[in-house]
């Protein structure tokens, strides 16, 4: 005797939920352009996207990256890395493990803000890369007092 | 290039398999290293991403080379997260060294977030040429 087990009906998300978090998702990987969050051959540095009212925070995890071969440009609301890590190969060495990958990389974020790019500002240090992106002005969110009789 | 996000795997070929005492919460990954050879010395470079020479220890004991650092969240409050394609937490990994080292003299370099261990291998190890007499 055949039985099917059919969802039980309380445990299906209704439709509207699941699509909007279908947009949310959808919104957020296609701010990142270029290249994909995925590992695959080159470097891809992973980066996070954080914000506070007046900025956003790109942090990427770029260790051993000299600073010369890093590029960083920023227009209206997309900010774009790109650069190479070298991992010297080590002349005469027989390798017991080899899992560090050098290459060139390059990944354009879009933000949901234009930032004002004169002030954009990066630091790298202990091998993360900060950069910090101030909101433009204009565009912050500003409190309406509500005033009253 | 493989996964080099993962939960604390220790126990990898010929790797010692330790309890891994951890002293921060948070989650535990393991560095992706380049171990190589010649015959003096053996080098192991860890990409250690936000670690400093203070949240790093390095520690060889009986043949076990145990590589331990920790990095704090660099985000302040009230940021918020947008997009988040990596986690901060600590890094663990051992290592099980075939060869004896000589202690006294390694040394280790941490420079924008990779350590460069350098490990002399103990003058008995080194390859030596045996002369076979007729």
């Amino acid at each position: 005797m055949l039985v099917r087990r059919l969802w039980p009906a309380q445990f299906s998300p209704t439709p509207g939920r699941l699509e909007s978090m279908r947009r949310e998702m959808q919104t957020l990987f296609d701010a990142l352009e270029g290249t994909t969050a995925s590992r695959s051959p080159g470097v891809f540095p992973a980066v996070n996207v954080t914000q506070d009212p007046d900025n956003f925070y790109l942090r990427a995890e770029l260790p051993g990256v000299k600073t010369g071969d890093l590029d960083l440009s920023a227009v209206q609301n997309r900010v774009t890395l790109s650069g190479k890590r070298e991992i010297p190969q080590e002349e005469g060495a027989s390798y017991h493990r080899r899992e560090r990958a050098g290459g060139s990389f390059g990944r354009t974020v879009t933000l949901p803000q234009e930032i004002d790019t004169k002030k954009v500002a990066a630091r790298y240090d202990n091998g993360i890369l900060t950069v910090t992106l101030p909101k433009v002005e204009a565009h912050k969110p500003r409190s309406i007092a509500i005033k009253t009789r | 290039m493989e996964g080099n996000r993962q939960g604390i795997e220790v126990t990898e070929r010929g790797d010692v398999a330790l309890s891994a005492e951890q002293t921060r919460p948070g989650p535990v990954f393991m560095p992706q290293v380049d171990i190589f050879e010649i015959p003096e010395v053996i080098t192991v470079m860890a990409d250690l991403p936000g670690v400093t020479a203070d949240d790093l220890s390095v520690d060889l004991e009986d043949g076990v080379l145990t590589i331990r650092g920790s990095v704090d969240p660099p985000e302040k409050d009230p940021e918020e997260s947008l997009v988040r394609e990596y986690d901060t937490g600590s890094f663990y990994r051992q290592f099980k060294l075939a060869q004896t080292i000589d202690q006294a003299a390694i040394s280790a370099k941490l420079s924008d977030g990779v350590l460069r261990l350098v490990l002399p291998k103990v003058e008995a190890a080194k390859p030596r040429q045996i002369t076979i007499q007729t």
